[in-house]
């Protein structure tokens, strides 16, 4: 990998990697000096760049890459994302099951602080969202682009960047909620250095999408690298509004917001129904449109389609976040405008899963016999089908039942798991091959046990959810001949337990089918290339002639 | 400069339904101009068959 890069690109990497270093040793000598737990932090800052340092060191007197590769695409730090990918899915996957577990028996939590509910779940919900999402997007977003594109990527070295520094902000996020560190907005969690940090390597991630753009052969931009933008772009925007803080002090990790009381609130949910929108839904959407037409030979069944879809998603979706805060001191016309745009995304979201399910019409039998083809086909399902859920539960009446129960987490998960991940395992799966010069993934057999446990995974899950959710409500809800409530809290608890434990047997079903992936994955890696197939080495012509 | 709540309020619930409706409209417009078929099915069918490596 690093003999990839030129002599100057492989000085730039390591004259970075010293600043940074020195940034993590101040930030460890400050922390050290207030005994701050950022301490800890600049300590993984400083070995985090060290070792990378190293890494770059060992080949720096390797000789400069041929000009010859510049005739072809630079995929090195695809590769790298989509191993980096698959690793944050196992990580992120296993303590999710470990809190579906914990959540059923509390005791799981072995009495110390940072195996604690408070600290295991955003370890988890940044763990798959972040680091198994965001890698697989920025992986694939450099492959898309380069190929939608027909162009290579303008240098070397800022790919490289995005990546590496992306998994520094990914690194540091979780292993400050292990030790306490948390701004506690969700999905925001991670505080103020690790914030701006993030801004740095998006804005390069940016230039460098948009530095490739602006060398493409075709004069339209196909509608994958459109989603992707509005990713990158939106992404940046909400992240940047909704972590504008003041920190206490510049040595030490607590930050206090710049947003109060409810327009906290609301600029929270803003980011957070927006993180589903562009993070987990737009660049998730550019790999569907690329992956899945390209995987099943077919174009796109209607890119009018796709093009109207994409506006009413960027526009509709920026009103939708307060339908997270019905019966709040949010004033009610708000409310309502929340819930009135989160009944309107049902027409995009349709839009865009019914043209991929629309694109399959005609080749139900490629689907059949490819389980890559199957993952794309099954997280088009879901996505339609968690978009109807959404819809329906931002209606204020509905809400007052689902809210603060079950029912929503089911209704993430539903998306998570059945949208976001099958669609990321499915073009991993076409691209893995593509990538790494191979015919096919090493187990075709494994591909297709990986999608049957991913597929029961979820089913279990959701169901379990919707169980669970919607008897909690329901109990929550119940009034006797006197007038106050039938049951307690506890009551609810003893309800949902066989639901709890339904639902991490389904997230165990999950994980196993991921590492089943890695393993997949990596022998598909592993496996030499094959060798051009030699002359003559054709099947014989079908109707032979009987001999004289 | 101070903006009052129902100043912000009033500008919003007009202004906003009005800029929603353009940007419908001239997306609606851009997706089913005629003219841009040819290029749109192009771009759609142009990335099933691709050579595999850059133009430049």
């Amino acid at each position: 990998m690093v003999s990839g890069l030129t002599v100057s690109e492989r000085q730039w990497s390591m004259a970075i990697l010293v600043i940074v270093a020195f940034v993590g040793l101040a930030m460890a000598a400050a922390g050290a000096n207030r005994a701050d737990p950022m301490q800890a932090h600049g300590f993984i800052v400083l070995l985090f760049s060290l070792a990378v340092f190293c890494f770059v060191l060992r080949d720096y007197y390797q000789p400069e890459p041929a000009a010859a590769r510049l005739a072809s695409y630079y995929d090195d730090p695809s590769k790298a994302g989509i191993v980096v990918a698959m690793l944050w899915a196992v990580f992120g996957m296993f303590i999710g099951d470990w809190v579906a577990w914990l959540l059923a028996f509390p005791d799981l939590t072995f009495d110390a602080a940072w195996s604690s509910f408070g600290r295991l779940r955003p370890a988890h919900t940044t763990g798959v969202i972040f680091g198994f999402g965001g890698n697989a997007l920025i992986a694939t977003s450099f492959h898309v682009m380069q190929r939608t594109s027909r162009a290579r990527l303008p240098d070397q070295f800022s790919p490289w960047f995005v990546l590496v520094g992306y998994n520094l902000f990914c690194l540091l996020a979780i292993s400050g909620y292990f030790l306490g560190i948390t701004q506690s907005k969700e999905y925001a969690e991670p505080e103020w250095y690790a914030d701006i940090w993030l801004v740095i390597v998006w804005v390069v991630y940016l230039v460098l999408y948009l530095r490739t753009l602006a060398r493409r052969k075709e004069p339209h931009i196909y509608v994958a690298n459109w989603y992707y933008l509005a990713f990158i772009l939106v992404v940046a925007i909400l992240h940047v509004v909704n972590n504008l803080a003041v920190p206490a002090s510049f040595a030490g990790a607590k930050s206090y917001s710049l947003f109060s009381g409810v327009q906290d609130a609301m600029t929270q949910w803003w980011y957070g129904h927006n993180a589903v929108a562009f993070f987990l839904t737009a660049g998730f959407l550019g790999m569907l449109y690329y992956y899945l037409p390209k995987r099943a030979g077919r174009p796109i069944y209607s890119y009018r389609m796709s093009i109207i879809g994409f506006w009413g998603i960027t526009f509709f979706y920026m009103w939708a976040g307060s339908h997270h805060l019905h019966y709040t001191a949010l004033p009610q016309w708000v409310q309502t405008l929340g819930m009135t745009f989160s009944v309107m995304l049902l027409v995009p979201s349709w839009i865009a899963a019914a043209n991929a399910l629309l694109t399959l019409n005609g080749a139900w039998d490629k689907v059949r016999d490819d389980a890559t083809l199957r993952f794309m086909m099954m997280a088009a399902v879901f996505y339609g089908l968690s978009t109807f859920e959404g819809s329906f539960m931002a209606i204020r009446s509905v809400n007052a039942l689902s809210h603060y129960t079950d029912w929503t987490i089911g209704h993430v998960h539903a998306g998570a798991m059945g949208w976001v991940a099958l669609i990321t395992f499915g073009s991993i799966y076409a691209v893995v091959p593509w990538l790494w010069k191979r015919e096919r993934m090493y187990s075709p057999v494994l591909v297709e046990v990986h999608f049957w446990l991913a597929l029961a995974g979820t089913l279990i899950y959701v169901f379990a959810m919707w169980n669970s959710g919607i008897i909690q409500g329901l109990m929550w809800r119940t009034y006797n001949d006197s007038g106050t409530l039938t049951y307690s809290f506890l009551d609810t608890m003893v309800a949902m337990h066989p639901y709890y434990v339904a639902r991490a047997i389904g997230g165990l079903l999950f994980l196993l089918g991921a590492i089943v992936g890695c393993y997949n994955i990596w022998m598909t890696i592993r496996r030499p290339s094959e060798l051009p197939a030699a002359s003559g080495d054709i099947p014989l012509p079908v109707n032979l002639q009987p001999a004289e | 400069m101070d903006i009052g709540h129902y100043t912000l309020v009033g500008f919003a619930k007009s202004f906003g339904l009005f800029y929603l409706l353009a940007l419908a409209a001239a997306a609606l417009l851009y997706a089913c101009w005629p003219a841009n078929r040819t290029r749109f099915d192009k771009a759609a069918r142009d990335i099933i068959e691709d050579e595999d490596k850059p133009w430049r």
